[in-house]
């Protein structure tokens, strides 16, 4: 009895751990940005350059920070569309207070609860509102520029105080080779990893996206979860604005423009299966796909057809897989 | 004593009056069926009793003592569980993830709470061997069939040791050999003691199960007695309010 009871839970799939692997949307993603270096490297000369490779690495950590973000997002059943002006009202944030001769850390704190509470507001208005997560975060993703343009009076900003080479060396530099973004990027996939796997609020959000009414009929308190995820997202994107400000040397308003297509790309090719690596890697192809357009000298105008083509793709192989199961 | 008792419970909505001065006792061990047409107040009885809605009139008692419901939680503290129609199942987590769905078990390494999944797997395995079903823990509830899916649903209800259970249709979307493996797991809650409210519009499945039938009219109790003293055509009758009362 105990022997049955035991291999019952033992039990998985019946699949082997290879066909399991080649079951998940991120493998094949992977594979296809791999394939994808392999490609540009003997394509071009460029592209396996160190210096190149560098770029890359940091572009795309960027985007991954905020991919993961918006993983959450995603796996709820919601969407962000806010996340280009959440980093954009950070990092004018961070910027004008360092500029006042603030110090870096009062003034990143500032510039996380800026977005905090650009994320709380899309979270209160989706969840107990219970407006459509897009209309609202796309009326954020007018109204948060905006008001990073009042901030600044809309000039550019390049001079950050005291701790300036702090944000410079944060942002924009390096230790053993590695550009300081791409750190926080593994650090916050790991901790993610986790969360979203061994948490009761990851497997809540799973939840959440997977059937809502089931989830508030079973206690869980699906309204401050989602507005805990929409926090959560717009955090990973003040955290990439205050980088990017180190990274660039200067923040303008049109910081983060248009990069919510980037993100939601990129978390969208795991096939919103929900795990931060699975945004990471999506991240890391659209970065590539981008990169490849410019080294193989297309026009960057091409950018957005890339992009948004890959959205769509993604979502369409997604249906496609649901369909079968 | 009763397990469940309802004292004129009334309830309306705006100028709809869903349930007019309804009462309603449950033995324990006891599975009653509970009928009526669409728009009788079935639903509205089982919501009011779960937590979902709060009665306008009227009083609850769980084993004689009067209780208050305002939230679903409530009424789960109190040993009220809720099978219901759309099983409340997430497709997209496992038959375990789903038992414990909200009540997940976790260990602390100091601040961090990770969920407990052997333990997690290991009860719901027990609770579906109890119930004899071929459900796995490890599986995803997207795959399964109908009777599996409703093991599952059941197997949540077991896990709090529950004094009172709610199906709400359990029976009307799954195929016939199916049917008759959901009225098992129904006596296998009535042999634990538990008390079993079944709404169903199918009368052989009720008569297969029940003790007791209960029949609802637009709002109003119009019969409730053992099953045995009953028939089929007689509760057609009163549900449709062609014999007034029983």
């Amino acid at each position: 009895m105990t022997d049955t009871l035991q291999s019952a839970i033992d039990q998985s799939q019946h699949r082997s751990p290879l066909a399991r692997l080649a079951g998940t949307q991120v493998f094949w993603v992977l594979a296809a940005a791999i394939l994808a270096c392999l490609a540009l490297t003997v394509l071009t000369d460029s592209f396996a350059s160190e210096r190149n490779l560098f770029n890359v690495a940091r572009n795309f950590a960027f985007v991954a920070i905020i991919a993961i973000g918006m993983t959450a997002v995603i796996a709820s059943g919601g969407i962000d569309l806010s996340v280009g002006s959440s980093l954009v009202l950070a990092a004018m944030v961070v910027s004008v207070l360092m500029e006042g001769g603030h110090s870096f850390w009062l003034s990143a704190a500032a510039a996380m609860g800026a977005a905090l509470v650009v994320g709380l507001i899309n979270g209160m208005l989706i969840a107990y509102v219970g407006m459509p997560a897009f209309v609202v975060t796309l009326g954020m993703l007018s109204a948060a520029r905006s008001l990073a343009m009042v901030l600044s009076n809309n000039k550019m900003i390049y001079q950050f105080g005291p701790d300036h080479d702090l944000l410079l060396w944060l942002g924009g530099g390096s230790t053993f080779g590695l550009p300081h973004p791409l750190y926080i990027l593994i650090a916050l996939c790991g901790v993610m990893s986790v969360v979203f796997r061994w948490t009761r609020w990851g497997q809540h959000v799973f939840a959440i996206g997977g059937n809502e009414h089931a989830a508030t009929l079973t206690g869980i308190p699906v309204r401050r979860l989602k507005v805990s995820i929409y926090i959560f997202s717009a955090l990973t994107a003040g955290l990439a604005g205050i980088l990017m400000a180190g990274w660039l040397g200067s923040v303008t308003t049109n910081l983060g423009q248009s990069m919510e297509l980037a993100v939601i790309g990129g978390a969208n090719l795991a096939g919103g299966e929900g795990t931060a690596l699975g945004a990471v890697v999506g991240a890391l192809l659209i970065e590539v796909i981008r990169n490849s357009l410019i080294l193989l000298g297309i026009s960057t105008f091409w950018q957005g057809m890339f992009i948004g083509t890959s959205i769509i793709i993604a979502v369409a192989f997604d249906r496609i897989r649901h369909m079968k199961a | 004593m009763s397990r469940l008792k309802l004292t004129g419970l009334s309830r309306s909505f705006g100028a709809i009056q869903a349930l007019d001065d309804v009462s309603l006792e449950v033995a324990p061990g006891e599975v009653l069926g509970l009928m009526g047409d669409n728009g009788a107040g079935k639903s509205t009885l089982v919501k009011i009793v779960a937590g979902n809605f709060r009665p306008t009139k009227g009083e609850i008692r769980i084993d004689g003592q009067l209780v208050e419901l305002h939230k679903p939680i409530d009424a789960r503290e109190r040993g009220i569980e809720v099978v219901y129609q759309d099983l409340a199942l997430c497709d997209n987590l496992s038959a375990a993830s789903n038992v414990f769905l909200g009540r997940e078990p976790v260990r602390r390494f100091g601040p961090l709470a990770v969920i407990d999944y052997p333990a997690m797997r290991m009860r719901a395995g027990e609770l579906f061997a109890q119930l004899k079903t071929e459900t796995r823990p490890r599986d995803l509830v997207r795959r399964m069939s109908g009777g599996q899916r409703q093991a599952v649903a059941i197997a949540r209800t077991l896990l709090s040791k529950p004094r009172i259970v709610l199906m709400d249709e359990p029976t009307a979307a799954i195929s016939v050999r199916q049917v008759a493996e959901v009225l098992n797991l129904i006596r296998r809650l009535r042999d634990q003691g538990i008390s079993v409210v079944l709404i169903s519009h199918r009368m052989p499945d009720v008569f297969a199960v029940c003790d007791r039938i209960a029949v609802l009219r637009r709002g109003q109790m119009v019969a409730s007695k053992r099953a045995a003293a009953s028939s089929p055509e007689e509760v057609t009758g009163l549900i449709t309010g062609a014999i007034e009362t029983a």
